[in-house]
């Protein structure tokens, strides 16, 4: 992949931020219904069907794309919602829908057979075996890969199957397999794969107990600060747990991706797009990105030398890796 | 009592966690000579790195079983990284001669199966019935749902005539599988060097909140529910729905004299709060939850319900 072909796919949470995306130089948008068709079906967020048809033509208009995220897996015994999600987003022009649910990609194909598939991080797809085994079934054209790959595997990927890559190149980190992941639906009833929902705030509650501050989800506490310690978002897996004896961060620290430093190395691996995390982020979070991510491929196009930018200030947490790409994550 | 309710069978899922090799193999001949048990799996699902200590064991295992008249299915991994991972769930997929059908844990093995008859995992996503209705057209007879479903998504599932549904009734409930083992970063290790610790936890890792809270349970790479799955008073209203298939996950206490509670609940012989309180003696380390059939976070413990066994709607 030459870095001129190299596509930058940017989260749209809201109508405005869709144009503060594609003003900041997205190539793709991409966004959801406000319901739980979509994995961040979050209170404020998404778009109705009036908004989703003019964030199209404002998108289109400026020579981007719109990718509409149906990446849940269906209610057994009510499809039609999200059945009716596909189909809106193909009358109403979408440049691709991103799937995970076996189901919805064969309901997709046969009823929309013109429709650019997507294969969704939700279906988990991260070997040459799996990620075929959606193109041939599904006729899927790209795939977005789990972000627990490294460089040479990814590269490794780009080269073996026939299909277009997507990864993340900033924002959250999934630890798990994703959509394969029920520690959010134990701990408090919401599953990100039927809700559209990881840890929501509706079940989050901040305890002060003496000099301390406890984060909660439901019933559990999933971190404890200082009082001079800000108090992070208790997402589950990035909690600080007991284990073996010993308190630590058991499953991973709290911290985001930025690949801004490797993305030479991920378009020479054959990475079609990146995909920058963070729908449910403001609009002072999607221009900064988009803009630092804009300048690096187009400094890289043209054969210069990438600027130094520094997002650490929007990190959530504050703290960033690229380790999942690169070194000796597992 | 349980006239009008179609046969179900009793399942014993594969062993998730890492045991001695010999503790694995003497647990499969003790439930082939002494568990009023249908079907039993076997085979590797959690971790590729632990097939070779065993895998010697997995032919007498399932002949021994097969001898006492027990259906034996042959698991297959659930998640696959390497190149070699996937070449093995593709072998025992596509290996018709070992005369044994297989489970399948990943969604692309389904493909590898070319209709032959098959079981799906609780690894598989089948959520609903568009995606039932794929894997019965690839071949899949049998599918153990996930644990996070409630009744709900059950009904409908059960109800429609694509594949058997099962359903875990018993046992640490499976709940994330990650590229990372968290047994090995509990040590300092990394996964390729990991020393196999997790055998050091023949019932999974206890976490805990800061709080002393018991939480999780984590198997290598799977993370697991700290509290063990008990649908003993969930049973016969599970058959109604139409669900045929209870599985039962093995753990380090009595599986044999567990499997004989689940057997007379189903048998109409035994009162679920009796049998229950059978189960609580026998796992007395053991702290139960029914949330997630019920609609509820799934630690939750559902006593008390308004009339009906569980919501049969969405929320």
């Amino acid at each position: 992949m030459s870095a001129a072909d190299v596509e930058l796919v940017c989260p749209a949470g809201t109508p405005a931020a869709l144009r503060t995306a594609v003003e900041a130089g997205a190539d793709c948008v991409y966004l959801g219904f406000r319901d739980e068709t979509n994995a961040r079906n979050f209170p404020g967020l998404n778009f109705s069907r009036p908004e989703l048809a003019d964030g199209i033509a404002f998108a289109h208009e400026r020579g981007a794309k719109v990718l509409v995220a149906i990446n849940t897996f269906p209610k057994a015994g009510r499809p039609d919602l999200w059945h009716r999600a596909i189909d809106d987003a193909a009358r109403f022009g979408a440049d691709a829908v991103i799937l995970a649910d076996v189901g919805l990609l064969d309901y997709a194909s046969r009823t929309h057979p013109d429709l650019r598939l997507h294969l969704s991080v939700q279906a988990s797809a991260s070997s040459v075996a799996a990620l075929n085994f959606y193109r041939e079934a599904f006729g899927i054209r790209r795939a977005v890969l789990p972000r627990v790959l490294t460089l040479p595997e990814i590269a490794a990927l780009c080269r073996d199957v026939p299909l277009e890559m997507e990864v993340f190149v900033f924002g959250g980190l999934c630890v798990m397999a994703e959509g394969r992941c029920s520690l959010s639906s134990y701990a408090c009833g919401h599953s990100p794969n039927i809700d559209g929902a990881c840890s929501p705030a509706q079940h989050v509650h901040y305890l002060e107990r003496g000099d301390t501050i406890q984060s909660r989800l439901d019933d559990f506490t999933i971190n404890t600060f200082g009082s001079g310690e800000p108090a992070g978002y208790p997402t589950l897996c990035k909690g600080r747990f007991e284990a073996n004896g010993k308190l630590s961060y058991l499953f991973e620290e709290p911290t985001s991706l930025n690949t801004l430093a490797i993305l030479p190395e991920l378009i020479d691996a054959g990475v079609k797009a990146f995909k920058i995390e963070g729908r449910q982020r403001g609009r002072a979070y999607v221009a900064a990105v988009v803009k630092g991510f804009r300048q690096t491929v187009d400094a890289i196009r043209r054969g210069e030398t990438p600027p130094v930018i520094d997002l650490g200030a929007i990190t959530e947490g504050g703290r960033q890796t690229a380790g999942v790409y690169k070194g000796n994550w597992r | 009592m349980n006239g009008a309710r179609p046969e179900a069978a009793l399942t014993l899922g594969p062993v998730l966690f890492h045991w001695n090799p010999e503790r694995w193999r003497d647990f499969y001949f003790k439930i082939a000579d002494e568990a009023d048990i249908d079907s039993v799996y076997v085979g590797e699902v959690v971790c590729a790195k632990r097939l070779p200590s065993y895998e010697k064991y997995i032919a007498p295992v399932a002949e021994r079983l097969s001898r006492a008249g027990k259906e034996v299915v042959l698991s297959s991994l659930a998640l696959a990284l390497s190149a070699r991972e996937s070449a093995a769930i593709a072998a025992l997929a596509e290996d018709d001669a070992s005369g044994y059908p297989i489970e399948i844990n990943d969604m692309f093995a389904a493909a590898r199966l070319k209709g032959r008859p098959h079981m799906v995992g609780p690894f598989v996503n089948c959520y609903n019935e568009g995606t039932l209705a794929f894997l019965a057209r690839m071949g899949a007879v049998r599918v153990a749902l996930p644990a996070e479903l409630p009744a709900a998504a059950i009904a409908p599932l059960a109800g429609a005539g694509l594949a058997e549904i099962e359903i875990q009734a018993f046992g640490r409930m499976p709940l994330a599988l990650s590229a990372r083992c968290y047994h090995a970063r509990s040590r300092g290790l990394s996964k390729d060097g990991c020393q196999y610790v997790c055998a050091e936890d023949p019932d999974g890792m206890d976490v805990e909140t800061m709080d002393g809270t018991p939480f999780l349970a984590v198997n290598g790479i799977q993370t697991m529910s700290f509290r063990y799955a008990n649908l003993l008073r969930e049973l016969d209203p599970l058959r109604a729905l139409g669900v045929t298939r209870f599985r039962l996950w093995p753990q380090g206490c009595d599986m044999v004299a567990v499997a004989a509670l689940f057997r007379a609940v189903l048998n109409g012989t035994l009162d679920p709060e009796a049998a229950s309180a059978q189960l609580a003696d026998l796992v007395p380390e053991a702290e139960f939850a029914n949330g997630y059939v019920h609609g509820r976070a799934g630690h939750a413990q559902v006593t008390e319900t308004d009339g009906t066994p569980f919501p049969l709607s969405w929320s």
